[in-house]
C-alpha cells in the first residue's frame, strides 16, 4: 500500500465533524456562535470544494481512461483497519467532484437559510454537520468500506433532523419510514459488496475493500465466474440487481421511491435540500460507483430492463406531481421524476447518456436546493402550503418568485440553463442506446426499445412544465389575499445570499456547459470501456 | 504435548483470580471492620481495584513472549492464551463498570457483602474464559451461576428481585444438571476431562455420531443458558427486570461474554475441524456444531427482536434486545469452521467487547433515570433530551451501537460478524442477520424519539448527575465510539490473536 497524504479530502470530510462537536459543547444560550461556527465550517468545505473542483486535472485523467487505470486525483491513503483490508482512501474522480461542490454548495446555503432556526439551535446545526459529513464521506471514499460507513452515518442525523425539527403532522412516520427504506437498501447491498470482496480476494489473493483493487479484480474477471459451482450465474448477473437497487432505493428509483415524497415534505427546510439536492445522488453514485463500475457484466444483463422502471419514474413521478395540491409535495414528486433522469442516463450504457446523468445529478441538486428553499421561504410565511388558497406571493417576496421560475425553467429543460444541458444529452444518449445488443434479443430486433424509451421519457418532460406552470402560476401570480396573509416580511439577507449562490450555478452551467462537461467525461470514459461500448 | 510446569508461568496464568480474589476478600474485612462511615467508598475500591487487574491482564496480553502463551496450565485445568486473555479483560472490565454504577443505586452502595459477591461473580466469569477442563469448566461456571442467583435476588425486601433470584436459580440448577449429564458422557466415551486431550482422542478414535451429537446438545442447553440463546432464554426478561440494574448489566455482559468465551473454547476444543487437528483420518464433529449454531443464531435473533418491539419496560427491551445481540455474536461462532476459520472468533470476540461497554452505557442511563423518576417505563422517557443532555446523548450512543449505526463501534462489529458469515458460505444466515439488523433499528430508534420528541411530564425536574457518574458515563460513551473509528485496529488484531490461539490444539 503506498501511502499519500494531501490532507484535502480529509480535510473536507473532518471539518463538519470536528465543528459538530465543538457546537455540541457551547453553552445552550450561545445559539449564534454555533451558527458562525456552522457557516465558517461548511463555507471552509466550499473554498476547498471549489478548489478541488477547479484543480481537477482532466487530461492527466484523461490520459489514465484511455490507459485504462483507475485515477482518483487528491489522494488520501493512510492505514485503518489493514487486518481485513480496509484504508482510509479518499479521492476524487470526474464524477464525484462536482457532488463534492453540490455538497458543499446545498449544506452552505442550508445553514443560511436555516438562519433563523431557534428551536435547539445546537443540536440541530451539529446533527446537520454531521449529515453533511457523511454525504461528503460518501462521495469522496475510493475504499468501499469507506463509503458504506459514511453511506450508514448519514442515516441517523437524517432521522433525528426530520423527526425532531420536522413538519408536526407527518415527520414520526416520514421519518421512520425513510429510515427503513434506506437502511434495507443498503444492507441488502453490503452483503453484495461482501460477496464482491470475498470473491476478489478468492481469485487475486488480495483481500480489499479498495476500489482500486477491487476493480482490478473486476479486470481480470473474477466476477464472472459461476457463483455456485454448478449453475452458469455469474457473481456479476446474480448480485447486480441487489447492489444496484440496493443503493437504488436512495435515488428513488422506482417501486422503492415511496419514502422519498414523504421524507422531503416531513423534513425541515435546511435538511430537504440536502436530502432531495445531495443525499438521492449519493444513492445514485453509489449505484454507478459500486454496482456498474464493477460489475459491468450484470450492467449489462440487469440495466436493459431496469431502464424501464427509471421510465416510470420520469413519466409517472410528473404525473403524481401534477395531482398534488400541497405545494412540497410537488416537488417532492419531481425529484422522484428528476431523479429517474439519472438512471436513464446510467442505463444507456454510452458517453454521451452517462456524461448528461452526471450533469443532471448536479444540475437536479442545485435545482431542488432551490425549489425547497423557496417552498420554505413561501411557507413560513403563508404558513400554509395547499395551492388553491395561495397566490400573488410575487408582489410580497419578489426574489423568491424569481428564483422559483428559474428553477422551473431549468426543470423543464430550458436551453441556455444547466436542466438543458444535462437532460438533452441524457435523452440522446438514450436515442442511440448502448454499443451492444442487450438481451433479450427479440427486444431490440423486433422494434427500437431505446429510442422508444426515450420517446416516452420525452413526455414527462412536457408534463414537468405543465406541473411547474401550474405551481408558478397558483404560488405566485394571481390575486394576493391580504385577509388571509396580513404581515408577510420580506426575505433576510441570508435568504438572498443563499437563493442568489444557487442560481448563479445554473445559470453558469447552462451557459458554459464546459465547465464540467469534460471532467465528468473523463469519469464515465473508463466505466463505459469496461461496458464495451 | 504442551503443559507448562513453569512455576511463573503458572503463576502468572491466575495471577488475575488471585488478585481478585485479594480484593473480595479486603472489601470483606473492611465492611466487617473497617469505620462505618467510609462504607460508601468501597464501591471505588471495588471498581478501582478491578480495573486496575483489567488492565493488569491487558497488560499481560501484550506481553512479548509468546511462549507463555497457548498453554495448559496447572496441570491442565487453565489455558494462558489470547483468548482467555482478551475475554478476561472484557468480564473484568464489565465488572468494574458494574461496582462503579453500583454506587448510583442507594440501596447498594453501602453493602460491602454485595460488592465482594460481585467480585467473586467477576472471578468466575474470569475462569470460565480460560478454563480447559471439564471440572474447571464446571466449577467456574458455578461459581459464576450461584454469585449470580444470589445477586439478582440480593434486594430482598423486594419481591421482582427475590423472584428474579429464585427463577434464575432453578433455571440455572436445571440446566447446570443437564450440562453436566452432557460432559459426563464425553468423560464416559473417552476417559479424559481435559478439553484438550478430549477432542484429540475423539477425533482420532471417532466414537459414533449419534451419542457424540446427544452430549453436545446437551451440553448446548447449558451453555445457550448462560448466553441466553433461544429456546433457553425464558427466564432472561424476567430476572432481568427484576435483579439490580447494575446486576442486570452484569448478567448481560459479563456473564455472556464468559459463557460465549468457553462455548468458543469448548467446541473447537472437544469437536475440532479436522485441518486442525494433527494427524490423519481424523472423524469431524464440527459440522454438526456449526449446524446447530447457525440454526441457534437465527432463533434466537429473530425472536429476540421480534419480542422486543413490544416491550414497555426499558429492562425488559434490553433484556429482549440482549437475546437478540446475543443471536448476531452466534453469526460469528457459527462461522468459524472453515479454512479461514479465524475470522468468526475474531468478529465474535470484537463484538462481545464493544457490546460489554455499550451495554453498560445503556443500562448505567436506565439506573440514573429510574433513582430520579422511580419509573422504569419506555414512555416515562419522554423529553429527557430537556430533562438532562447528557444522559439522553449517553443513551442515544447506546442505542445507535446496538442498532449497529456508525460511528458507534456496533455498527464496526456486525459488519466483521456478517462479513465471516459471508465468508464461510452462509450468505444466508449474514441475510438473516441484516433482516434483523433492521428490525432492530425500529424499537431502538423508538427509544431515541421518545427521549427526543415526547413532551417531559408535568413534574419533571432536571436529572442530577453526580461527577463520578458523569465521567463514568462520558468514557464509557467516548470508547463505544472509538472502538467504532480509530481504535478498531488495535481490539481486532488482539481479537484475531485469540482466534488464532484456538488454532493450536494438541
Amino acid at each position: 500500500m503506498v501511502i499519500t497524504f494531501s490532507g484535502v479530502l480529509t480535510g473536507i470530510l473532518l471539518t463538519p465533524i470536528v465543528a459538530a462537536v465543538i457546537i455540541l459543547l457551547l453553552k445552550d444560550e450561545s445559539k449564534e456562535q454555533a451558527r458562525i461556527v456552522a457557516a465558517l465550517a461548511i463555507g471552509f468545505t466550499l473554498l476547498l470544494a471549489l478548489g478541488v473542483f477547479f484543480g481537477y486535472n482532466v487530461d492527466e485523467a484523461n490520459a489514465a481512461a484511455d490507459a485504462g487505470d483507475t485515477y482518483f486525483a487528491y489522494e488520501d491513503h493512510v492505514k485503518w483497519i489493514e487486518s481485513i483490508g480496509v484504508s482510509w482512501h479518499l479521492g476524487v474522480d470526474g464524477i464525484s467532484a462536482p457532488m463534492v461542490l453540490l455538497t458543499s454548495l446545498a449544506g452552505f446555503c442550508g445553514v443560511l437559510i436555516s438562519w433563523g432556526m431557534e428551536d435547539r439551535t445546537r443540536e440541530f446545526l451539529a446533527f446537520f454537520l454531521l449529515l453533511v459529513a457523511g454525504v461528503y464521506g460518501v462521495f469522496l471514499a475510493v475504499d468501499l468500506f469507506v463509503l458504506f460507513f459514511f453511506y450508514e452515518l448519514s442515516i441517523f442525523p437524517m432521522y433525528f433532523l426530520i423527526v425532531i425539527w420536522g413538519w408536526a403532522k407527518t415527520r414520526e412516520y416520514a421519518a421512520m419510514k425513510l429510515t427503513l427504506y434506506i437502511l434495507i437498501g443498503s444492507v441488502v447491498a453490503l452483503i453484495g459488496l461482501l460477496v464482491l470482496y470475498f470473491k476478489a480476494g478468492q481469485a487475486t489473493g488480495v483481500y480489499s475493500f479498495d476500489f482500486v483493487d477491487l476493480h482490478a479484480a473486476a479486470q481480470a474477471g473474477a466476477f464472472d465466474t459461476p457463483f455456485f459451482s454448478g449453475s452458469d450465474a455469474t457473481t456479476a448477473r446474480l448480485w447486480f440487481p441487489a447492489i444496484f437497487l440496493g443503493f437504488g432505493v436512495l435515488a428513488g428509483i422506482w417501486p422503492f421511491h415511496n419514502w422519498s415524497p414523504d421524507g422531503h415534505v416531513a423534513a425541515p427546510t435546511a435538511v430537504s435540500m440536502i436530502h432531495a439536492g445531495v443525499l438521492m445522488k449519493m444513492g445514485a453514485f453509489s449505484a454507478l460507483r459500486v454496482g456498474v463500475q464493477l460489475l459491468p457484466e450484470g450492467a449489462k444483463a440487469h440495466l436493459p430492463w431496469i431502464v424501464f422502471l427509471a421510465l416510470i419514474n420520469v413519466v409517472y413521478g410528473a404525473l403524481i406531481a401534477f395531482r398534488q395540491r400541497d405545494f412540497k409535495y410537488v416537488i417532492g414528486f419531481s425529484s422522484v421524476s428528476h431523479m429517474g433522469l439519472v438512471s436513464l442516463g446510467f442505463a444507456t450504457m454510452n458517453v454521451t447518456g452517462m456524461t448528461g446523468a452526471g450533469l443532471q445529478m448536479f444540475s437536479h441538486g442545485v435545482m431542488t436546493a432551490l425549489f425547497f428553499a423557496c417552498v420554505g421561504m413561501v411557507y413560513d410565511r403563508a404558513h400554509t402550503r395547499d395551492l388553491p388558497s395561495l397566490g400573488g406571493f410575487v408582489h410580497k417576496v419578489p426574489l423568491v418568485a424569481t428564483a422559483f421560475i428559474l428553477g422551473g425553467l431549468v426543470s423543464m429543460g430550458m436551453p441556455g440553463l444547466s436542466g438543458f444541458v444535462a437532460e438533452f444529452p441524457v435523452l440522446v444518449g438514450l436515442w442511440k442506446g448502448p454499443g451492444f445488443l442487450p438481451d433479450p434479443g427479440w427486444l431490440t430486433s423486433t422494434f427500437n426499445y431505446y429510442g422508444t424509451i426515450a420517446l416516452l421519457a420525452v413526455l414527462g418532460i412536457i408534463i414537468t412544465a405543465a406541473y411547474i406552470l401550474r405551481v408558478v402560476g397558483q404560488v405566485f401570480f394571481g390575486v394576493y389575499n391580504e385577509e388571509r396573509f396580513p404581515h408577510v416580511t420580506p426575505i433576510t439577507l441570508y435568504d438572498k445570499i443563499a437563493l442568489g449562490l444557487l442560481m448563479f450555478w445554473l445559470v453558469l452551467l447552462g451557459v458554459y456547459p464546459r465547465l464540467m462537461t469534460p471532467m465528468i467525461e473523463s469519469g464515465v470514459k473508463p466505466i463505459v470501456s469496461m461496458l464495451g461500448g | 504435548m504442551n503443559f507448562s510446569t513453569d512455576v511463573q508461568a503458572n503463576g502468572v496464568a491466575i495471577l488475575p483470580e488471585i488478585l481478585m480474589t485479594v480484593l473480595a476478600v479486603t472489601v470483606l474485612a473492611l465492611d466487617a471492620f473497617g469505620p462505618k462511615s467510609r462504607r460508601r467508598e468501597l464501591g471505588y475500591l471495588a471498581g478501582i481495584g478491578l480495573l486496575v487487574v483489567a488492565v493488569m491482564v491487558w497488560l499481560i496480553g501484550q506481553w512479548p513472549e509468546r511462549e507463555l502463551s497457548d498453554q495448559l496450565v496447572l496441570g491442565g485445568m487453565i489455558r494462558h492464551d489470547a483468548l482467555a486473555q482478551i475475554f478476561r479483560t472484557m468480564v473484568i472490565l464489565a465488572g468494574a463498570l458494574s461496582c462503579l454504577i453500583s454506587m448510583g443505586v442507594p440501596r447498594l452502595k453501602i453493602r460491602g457483602d454485595y460488592y465482594a459477591l460481585l467480585i467473586v461473580a467477576v472471578i468466575g466469569a474470569s475462569l470460565m474464559s480460560a478454563a480447559a477442563d471439564l471440572i474447571m469448566v464446571f466449577i467456574a461456571l458455578e461459581t459464576a451461576s450461584i454469585t449470580l442467583y444470589l445477586l439478582a435476588g440480593y434486594l430482598r425486601d423486594d419481591d421482582r428481585s427475590t423472584e428474579a433470584g429464585l427463577k434464575y436459580f432453578l433455571f440455572g440448577a436445571f440446566t447446570s444438571a443437564i450440562l453436566l449429564y452432557g460432559m459426563s458422557l464425553l468423560y464416559g466415551f473417552t476417559g479424559e476431562t481435559n478439553l484438550y486431550l478430549l477432542g484429540n482422542w475423539m477425533a482420532i478414535n471417532g466414537p459414533p455420531d449419534a451419542p457424540v451429537v446427544l452430549a453436545l446438545a446437551l451440553i448446548a442447553v447449558g451453555f445457550g443458558f448462560k448466553i441466553s440463546a433461544v429456546p433457553f432464554h425464558f427466564w432472561t426478561p424476567d430476572v432481568y427486570e427484576g435483579a439490580p440494574t447494575p446486576i442486570t448489566a452484569l448478567l448481560s455482559t459479563a456473564s455472556k461474554a464468559a459463557g460465549f468465551g468457553l462455548l468458543l473454547r469448548f467446541l473447537m476444543a472437544v469437536f475440532p475441524p479436522p485441518e486442525l487437528v494433527n494427524a490423519f483420518d481424523v472423524h469431524d464433529y464440527s459440522q454438526f456444531w456449526v449446524q446447530l449454531i447457525a440454526v441457534l443464531a437465527v432463533v434466537t435473533m429473530s425472536l429476540g427482536n421480534v419480542l422486543a418491539l413490544v416491550q414497555q419496560n426499558i429492562k425488559r427491551l434490553l433484556a429482549y434486545s440482549s437475546i437478540a445481540q446475543a443471536g448476531y455474536v452466534l453469526i460469528g461462532v457459527a462461522a468459524i469452521s472453515t479454512d479461514r476459520s479465524g475470522d468468526g472468533v475474531a468478529a465474535a470476540a470484537f463484538y462481545l467487547f464493544m457490546y460489554v461497554l455499550t451495554n453498560i452505557l445503556a443500562f448505567g442511563v436506565v439506573i440514573l433515570f429510574a433513582n430520579a423518576t422511580g419509573s422504569e417505563q419506555i414512555a416515562d422517557f419522554g423529553g429527557l433530551a430537556r430533562r438532562s443532555r447528557g444522559l439522553a446523548l449517553a443513551m442515544t450512543v447506546a442505542l445507535l451501537s446496538l442498532a449497529g449505526i456508525p460511528p458507534a463501534a456496533g455498527f464496526i462489529g456486525k459488519f466483521l460478524l456478517f462479513r465471516a458469515a459471508v465468508d464461510a458460505n452462509l450468505v444466508w444466515l449474514a441475510l438473516i442477520g441484516v433482516v434483523n439488523v433492521i428490525i432492530g433499528l425500529y424499537y431502538y430508534l423508538v427509544i431515541v424519539k421518545v427521549m427526543y420528541m415526547n413532551p417531559a411530564p408535568d413534574d419533571a425536574a432536571p436529572i442530577p448527575v453526580s461527577a463520578p457518574y458523569r465521567w463514568a458515563l462520558w468514557l464509557t460513551a467516548v470508547g463505544v465510539i472509538l472502538l467504532g473509528t480509530v481504535a478498531v485496529t488495535p481490539l481486532l488484531d488482539w481479537a484475531t490473536d485469540a482466534a488464532h490461539a484456538l488454532h493450536v490444539l494438541i
